[in-house]
């Protein structure tokens, strides 16, 4: 029973099995962002839609170091600040690349990159309408994620601390809250900093953590990748073991009986 | 030659052709981006209907590393 939650990982109505959705950007060049997602373990990535440079087309593509039959390409609206941005971006992305999954994420200031919510809002319902299977980059405001929720959304994904910050989960509180009201899988998605803040999401109750700056501003990426691979199976895994209780005092691993 | 702009900046482009012409001119395959015109998205099967005309404003994109 265990195993079986452990293995299925469904967003939209598809499986996937790794929890962990990687980011694909801030890489030395592409392909180091190829060997992190592997060793990451990744099957989900976040790209970003952006214009072409028309006076150097023959520039490297992302697509030639990821392939997109192996990964599902999950584009982002990060760097929209209004919901229209967010959904013209979509848009474009829908049509070339064909993906209906994608990360809606509309921020509100530049200094904290916190969402902004109305536009949020706004926007997940005209992409909803249009058939998207819209996951969203949220605040950890449980109204919030169950408004989210009702419209549509796919996936809720609070932040556990300022996009790139790296400062671990903030509001194990508020995480745990939305997890408990949700309907829909709950991924924390900004904040990660570190293996053990990846498994403390998981230990949470969540179903999955998006990360990027953690992986790719490490010193050593491809092994931080490997790291937070490790970080969100062993989170799960206790999540669902149940810890043991918090005791005040110490209890002695060791029978008392039979002392000499 | 007319003018339209492409990704916010003016040029000038060959009269009378049609969108996929223009992608072949600019060097760019059209199974790696995607087209905006006047703010309505281009569907890939239309590229050969669409002619371009003077004054249309173009976004031409393409999937990039990014994360958040």
């Amino acid at each position: 029973m265990t195993e079986q939650k452990q293995e299925k990982f469904t967003i939209a109505g598809k499986d996937f099995t790794s929890r962990l959705i990687v980011g694909t950007g801030k890489y030395k060049d592409f392909e180091e962002t190829a060997r992190a997602v592997e060793a990451s373990g990744a099957e989900i990535v976040t790209v970003a839609t952006r214009r072409v440079n028309i006076m150097n087309p023959d520039q490297p593509m992302l697509v030639d170091y990821l392939d997109p039959k192996k990964y599902t390409f999950l584009p982002n609206t990060a760097g929209c600040f209004t919901a229209d941005d967010a959904i013209r971006t979509l848009r474009l992305a829908r049509e070339g690349g064909g993906w209906n999954l994608v990360k809606l994420e509309v921020l509100g200031d530049q200094k904290t990159l916190y969402p902004n919510m109305v536009e949020t809002l706004h926007a997940a319902e005209v992409l909803i309408k249009e058939d998207f299977d819209v996951m969203v980059y949220c605040s950890d405001d449980p109204i919030m994620a169950k408004r989210l929720e009702d419209l549509g959304c796919c996936a809720i994904m609070p932040l556990g601390a300022p996009i790139g910050s790296g400062l671990g989960i903030q509001n194990p509180v508020q995480i745990r809250l939305i997890i408990e009201q949700a309907n829909v899988p709950v991924l924390v998605d900004a904040g990660v900093g570190t293996a053990s803040d990846a498994a403390e999401a998981m230990e949470l109750g969540c179903d999955g953590v998006l990360m990027n700056t953690a992986i790719a501003e490490a010193q050593d990426p491809i092994a931080m990748a490997r790291a937070m691979r490790l970080g969100v199976e062993a989170g799960r895994l206790a999540y669902f073991a149940g810890r043991m209780p918090k005791k005040l005092y110490a209890d002695p691993s060791s029978p008392l009986a039979g002392l000499i | 030659m007319i003018e339209i702009t492409i990704n916010g900046d003016p040029h000038n482009v060959k009269q009378g052709q049609n969108l996929d012409m223009l992608l072949q001119d600019l060097n760019l395959d059209p199974a790696k981006v995607a087209v905006e015109r006047n703010l309505e998205i281009v569907p890939k099967t239309t590229y050969q209907d669409v002619i371009i005309i003077a004054g249309d404003r173009l976004e031409i994109v393409h999937f990039i590393g990014g994360g958040k």
